[in-house]
């Protein structure tokens, strides 16, 4: 390993197709590379979504891969891989390490990375975690049936406990273990960048909210992973080498006593979700930093309270990791913490309102311009606060002794992370194409896909709220256990029917992303009339994005509609006496 | 129609705008203009001084573990610490010492006397990590084991995790000592701030873990 090709001096262009494409330290590959695996795993996330809604349908169904219908347990394998493919591999890569390894440096006016071979390892590091993650579905007993959160004791006991609970969770333990090192890889890299490759002129009050948001975030991930990583190597333990520190004692399953004893199912519980937690804004913030990048963009305004949008990134990011026990209102913990968690868990909604209040307040009395990203950008706000209004809900210990494990929650969970996060990735790629391809998409099939995704997503997930309050239970592979079940079938047909069209629309996505990127209209360097340093440079960027020579930004991010100013923006890097003033 | 950004903006328009003071470096590539070292070494020292909040928040979440399984279990039998742990520990103080006279003699004396009190770091780590491998095995004589008990467990997962990291600081050590063998190095200084740097983390490190063990028994 060299380390001679640091970003503090230009590494030359790569030549080769393996060190072009394959290892390459060129920040803009390894994003890409990112994304490309999100968009894989988001695919083979959502396939598995739809065996699931088709066996909730007919639990006698024969489908691909279950020619003789899917069992119970099945199903749960299926549930268990379907969360953690989307929150690791797509929620956790793309947003983050994929738009923001691409842009970060482009937009602080870096030529790469700060340390760009630690940038290759942990892109290829996230790929093997991914590789090990999927095999757990072709090794013997296939994937793990306890969720993506893996409660002890039933995943500490090994095979005894149902198929797929050998090597299946022993992989997915290390697979999870091997993307906590790949993640803290990426967040040491995202910090060191931030801090100390700005180009002159940008100071921190400076930087766009996504540099913002992608900066934050990875002081999340620094402080999570570690926490995760280490429960992983105590449950790899505790599976592995007979130690019991998730194993209590007393445990007879099927007529078979379990020799531990004292071990805490609890103590899993506690350092999941203390990761668990911070993970869901480590999914969200680079989002809501995009969300407020395109609105402030497409109003032709400055974003309304930028100062208070760092404040709330920044303050929503530092409760996140206060708040873990509200995931485990129902576990027996005493009153007073529950109410401690419960209060704590609202507070967050202050800095959440800040920032919605200022994402409309940057649209107020804005000249709108509606293209794909600023449909999604909207859309973003709309999912947010639906998403993040049942959220309330359930931080009322008292409400949630009810709804937990409901399908109340998955509503709630599914609306902010599996819709307004993966709408904050479609602005994103809307928006940045672009950018990175010298094309443009096609506007016509954006809005296709906008509208059906948004239209779509509604009729998903509303429902869902609905039969959650009913009591209906989550990670159940049927309703045939309990009579009550039965009438919230036409609400279940609805929802499968609304998710195979909306699922069918994001065939829409991929054709336009794969077409554009070959045939799409040749773009300009700045079709969006945007004001920060990527638009000022060509597109697609050469290999050390701004040729050799470091830009200075005379400006903040978002100068738009300057009075006295001809045109409506001031790109950052323009300098003052070439401002065409009217 | 923000007030103060109007100001400001015409106020840039107007002075000539530019960057705020505080940013150093000369126009232009500022990898080789003056301040390039300055920069280099800050970003480094960043990287090392972030990875540490990582791996503090690693420790600190088995050293929770530890708290919470004496507190919950029934079984919970406290073991003696091995004796040669204390030998371990000032073995390990004074490679500390020696890695911060290193480094000092780098920037005053040169190449030669720093690569002496690097190569005496580099022995007094390996020896720690030796006493470390005989702690364990007065464990194990004593048929304490990774699963006999909990207590066994935690020694076990805490010194094995901090003996990890402190090979990874070896390595460190190694490379730096090879690599300031050659004539020039542009980030011999800056190699042997970080690996310092990394070294006296681990350094409080088990002087912690050694309480934690030790009072937490």
């Amino acid at each position: 390993m060299t380390t001679h090709a640091g970003a503090v001096h230009a590494h030359e262009a790569p030549k080769g197709f393996i060190r072009k494409y394959i290892f390459s330290l060129d920040h803009k590959v390894i994003g890409k590379q990112y994304i490309c695996l999100a968009l894989f795993s988001a695919f083979v996330g959502m396939f598995l979504s739809v065996l699931m809604r088709l066996r909730l349908a007919d639990p006698t169904i024969k489908l691909p891969f279950f020619p003789e219908g899917i069992l119970p347990e099945q199903y749960l394998a299926l549930v268990t891989m379907h969360g953690t493919i989307m929150v690791f591999m797509v929620l956790t890569t793309a947003p983050q390490s994929g738009f923001g390894n691409y842009f970060l440096p482009i937009q602080i006016g870096a030529a790469d990375m700060a340390f760009p071979v630690l940038n290759m390892l942990s892109f290829w590091t996230t790929f093997l975690s991914m590789v090990v993650l999927m095999a757990a579905f072709f090794v013997t007993g296939g994937a793990p049936l306890g969720g993506w959160t893996a409660y002890t004791p039933l995943s500490a006991l090994g095979e005894i406990t149902g198929p797929g609970q050998g090597l299946g969770m022993t992989l997915w333990v290390i697979a999870i273990a091997i993307f906590c090192g790949a993640s803290l890889m990426g967040a040491i890299n995202f910090i060191a960048t931030t801090l100390d490759l700005r180009a002159r002129g940008l100071s921190l009050m400076r930087m766009p909210l996504t540099v913002w948001s992608w900066f934050i975030t990875a002081g999340i991930s620094l402080l999570a992973f570690g926490v995760l990583l280490a429960a992983g190597i105590l449950l790899l333990l505790d599976r592995t080498a007979a130690t019991s520190f998730f194993i209590p004692g007393n445990l007879v399953l099927t007529d078979k006593v379990i020799p531990h004893k004292g071990g805490s199912p609890i103590l899993w519980q506690h350092l999941f979700w203390f990761f668990g937690h911070p993970e869901v804004y480590i999914a969200i913030l680079p989002g809501m930093g995009v969300t407020s990048h395109v609105l402030s963009t497409f109003s032709r305004k400055p974003v309304f309270g930028y100062r208070a949008m760092v404040f709330a990134l920044s303050s929503i990011a530092f409760l996140g990791f206060i708040v873990w026990g509200h995931h485990m209102f129902v576990s027996g913990m005493s009153p007073y913490v529950g109410l401690a968690f419960s209060v704590l868990t609202m507070t967050i909604g202050v800095p959440s309102a800040i920032k919605t209040f200022n994402w409309l307040g940057t649209l107020w009395g804005g000249e709108i311009r509606f293209t794909t990203p600023m449909l999604f950008a909207l859309g973003f706000v709309s999912l947010f606060v639906s998403g993040g209004l049942s959220g309330l809900f359930l931080a009322q210990t008292s409400i949630d002794q009810y709804l937990h494990d409901t399908y109340f929650v998955v509503a709630h969970f599914h609306l902010i992370m599996g819709v307004a996060a993966i709408f904050g990735m479609f602005t994103a790629t809307y928006f940045w194409f672009p950018k990175m391809f010298g094309r443009m998409m096609s506007e016509s099939l954006g809005k296709l896909h906008f509208w059906l995704s948004f239209v779509g997503v509604y009729a998903i997930f509303m429902p869902m709220h609905f039969i959650g309050l009913a009591g209906h239970p989550r990670r159940y592979a049927d309703g045939s256990g309990a009579a009550f079940l039965a009438s919230m079938d036409p609400v279940h047909m609805f929802m499968s029917v609304a998710a195979f069209i909306t699922i069918a629309a994001q065939f829409i996505f991929l054709f336009n992303l794969v077409w554009s990127i070959w045939k799409g209209k040749k773009a300009d360097i700045n079709p969006w009339q945007a004001t920060t340093l990527e638009w000022s440079i060509p597109s697609p960027p050469p290999h050390d994005n701004f040729a050799g020579h470091e830009p200075t930004v005379y400006r903040g991010p978002y100068e738009f509609s300057v009075p006295g100013v001809a045109d409506d923006f001031i790109l950052q890097t323009t300098p003052p006496d070439k401002v065409v003033k009217c | 129609m923000p007030g103060a950004a109007v100001t400001d903006e015409l106020e840039l328009l107007n002075a000539g705008g530019g960057p705020p003071a505080d940013r150093g470096g000369a126009g232009g590539d500022w990898r080789e203009g003056p301040g390039a070292f300055g920069r280099e070494r800050r970003m480094y020292l960043t990287g090392v001084s972030v990875a540490l909040a990582a791996i503090l928040m690693f420790f600190m979440a088995l050293a929770s573990s530890y708290i919470v399984r004496k507190g919950t279990g029934t079984d919970w039998q406290p073991i003696e610490m091995p004796r040669i742990l204390w030998l371990n520990t000032a073995v390990l103080l004074a490679s500390s010492i020696t890695v911060e006279v290193a480094r000092r003699k780098l920037a005053q004396v040169g190449v030669g006397e720093f690569r002496n009190w690097w190569a005496i770091t580099t022995a007094l780590g390996t020896l720690f990590l030796g006493g470390q491998f005989v702690a364990w095995r007065v464990l194990a004589d004593q048929g304490l084991f990774l699963a006999t008990n909990p207590s066994s467990s935690f020694f076990y997962v805490l010194t094995a995790s901090h003996g990890a990291h402190l090979l990874i600081g070896l390595f460190a050590l190694l490379y730096v000592a090879i690599r300031a063998g050659r004539p020039v190095w542009r980030r011999r200084a800056i190699a042997a701030e970080g690996v310092a740097i990394y070294w006296h983390f681990l350094d409080g490190l088990w002087v912690f873990l050694l309480l934690l063990l030790n009072i937490g028994r």
